[in-house]
């Protein structure tokens, strides 16, 4: 937490990437990006960017896995070794497999798994550039792909953070702003909407700034969810006519 | 798909492939260099049809090895990530990653495509280690191409971060060399022989009919500096010499690419 001697937000309110604290970096969406996977997209965040894909609903093995009643989620979050400037040792690691299970908790409940009792569904995250943010991401495109294969849901689930730098709370933390900045806390909404299924904080925050922290991300959600949408109807809309 | 096995036999012995190309006919091949252009020292997309690759560079700074004090070392790691086919799965690399991996090494290492001395700092001290990570997004076929091709490119693609002397480690943000060191351009192509015919560029479908292939790595003088036998099924001396004849034009087209 090395962040007395940086200027967070300037004099004209612009942050060291040049947004305002009420803004997202840069993002574009992607939808049907593989061609193996039954469902597909990649998302790109500023700098970060994550490829998800689906398999299923399909067999479960082994048995004991599955579920009487619902569909099983399997869920896997990878950086591949190019994505961070210090090349990452490929495998799996504590924080990967954190990260796993919190992305499919915040997936889980906008997914009718009920509707495909010991069914298996394969969820994968490939991170292959990162600059922060990359759960995130990875959420939101994991929900896309969900869509492209066609799984039914209640809704999409898109995901950001807000985070405080300084003294300023601020929207879609980058990597800089993650690595020195205070705090950091992102979280998840079905349809952008108020049902919050993933939130994580770590920082040194007061409970005003956290809930001025989850309002604003809140935001951030809503305006992903609308992004979620154009990139379905920008790849299915062609289709259908 | 034992079907599918027949019929690809029986449509090769008539001349013909499920797709409709001709056998030495490769899909569309598209190179993105510098794919990853913030984290990776060097990237390359490669797509061969739909199958789908992307290769980063990354560096670090290690002891060299004992018998070469003075010379910088490769580590070439491949992963078939789970998205890539719905047979993969999460773990560590199976047979089929570890053979691509150390395939794509081999054309890289036995051409001295890098010229490692280059990449001494102080001899039997500090050398630079080129890390080549494949990671292969979608499969559908012909994977062992596509990833050398990827590494090439990537490879060209590259530059060497700065080393900090004071602090004994590399800055990611100062450039130490404009390029990667290369004396040479290998690249690789893969001829599989069904039935009596052999055909390049598999997909998927085809590489389940299985046969043998035959995988050669050529430098821009038609040096062999790398092959591979794979495949369940034999393949004769004629075999070998045809398919290194089709490759020396296969890689040619490959070079023409990477230059675009």
């Amino acid at each position: 937490m090395s962040e007395q001697n940086i200027e967070w937000v300037d004099e004209e309110g612009k942050r060291v990437d040049g947004r305002e604290v009420n803004d997202l970096r840069e993002t574009s969406m992607e939808v049907g990006v593989l061609d193996e996977a039954d469902g597909s997209a990649m998302v790109e965040v500023g700098n970060t960017r994550v490829v998800a894909s689906v398999f299923g609903p399909q067999d479960l093995h082994p048995k004991h896995l599955q579920e009487s009643d619902r569909a099983v989620i399997k869920m896997r979050y990878n950086m591949a070794p190019f994505s961070v400037d210090d090349r990452m040792r490929p495998g799996p690691n504590r924080r990967a497999k954190e990260i796993g299970l919190v992305a499919k908790r915040a997936l889980e409940p906008a997914v009718e798994l009920e509707k495909f009792p010991t069914a298996g569904i394969d969820i994968s995250m490939e991170v292959i550039e990162s600059d922060g943010g990359t759960r995130a991401t990875g959420i939101t495109a994991a929900s896309l792909a969900l869509a492209d294969a066609g799984i039914p849901m209640k809704g999409l689930v898109s995901s950001c953070a807000a985070g405080v730098v300084g003294e300023h709370v601020v929207l879609d933390v980058n990597g800089k702003e993650d690595k020195e900045g205070n705090a950091d806390i992102p979280i998840a909404t079905i349809n952008g909407g108020d049902e919050i299924t993933l939130l994580q904080m770590d920082g040194d925050l007061t409970q005003e700034q956290v809930e001025d922290c989850v309002s604003l991300a809140k935001e951030g959600c809503a305006d992903l969810d609308e992004q979620q949408r154009e990139a379905l109807l920008n790849q299915y809309r062609g289709e259908e006519q | 798909m034992k079907l599918n096995t027949k019929t690809i036999k029986e449509m090769a012995s008539e001349g013909q492939r499920l797709d409709g190309r001709e056998f030495e006919e490769y899909r569309e091949i598209q190179i993105d260099k510098n794919y990853i252009p913030t984290t990776a020292q060097g990237s390359a997309r490669v797509k061969i049809g739909k199958t789908q690759v992307v290769v980063g560079i990354s560096f670090d700074v290690e002891s060299p090895y004992d018998d070469r004090p003075g010379s910088g070392t490769i580590v070439t790691n491949a992963e078939l990530a789970p998205m890539a086919a719905r047979e993969f799965e999460s773990g560590p690399p199976q047979e089929p990653g570890v053979e691509l991996a150390r395939v794509v090494d081999r054309g890289i290492r036995e051409s001295e495509a890098i010229d490692l001395e280059a990449l001494c700092i102080e001899e039997g001290e500090a050398v630079y280690t080129v890390f080549i990570d494949v990671h292969v997004l979608n499969d559908d076929g012909n994977l062992l191409d596509a990833s050398a091709l990827g590494a090439i490119a990537a490879l060209q693609d590259g530059f060497v971060p700065a080393y900090d002397e004071e602090i004994e480690e590399l800055d990611h943000d100062e450039v130490g060399m404009e390029d990667i060191p290369m004396t040479k351009v290998p690249v690789t192509a893969t001829g599989r022989k069904i039935g009596d015919t052999i055909l390049w560029d598999t997909t998927s479908e085809e590489e389940k009919a299985l046969g043998s292939r035959l995988t050669v790595t050529l430098t821009e003088e038609n040096q062999v500096v790398a092959m591979q036998k794979g495949g369940r099924e034999s393949m004769t001396e004629e075999d070998i010499s045809k398919i290194i004849d089709e490759a020396k034009n296969q890689t040619q087209n490959f070079r023409d690419l990477l230059e675009e």
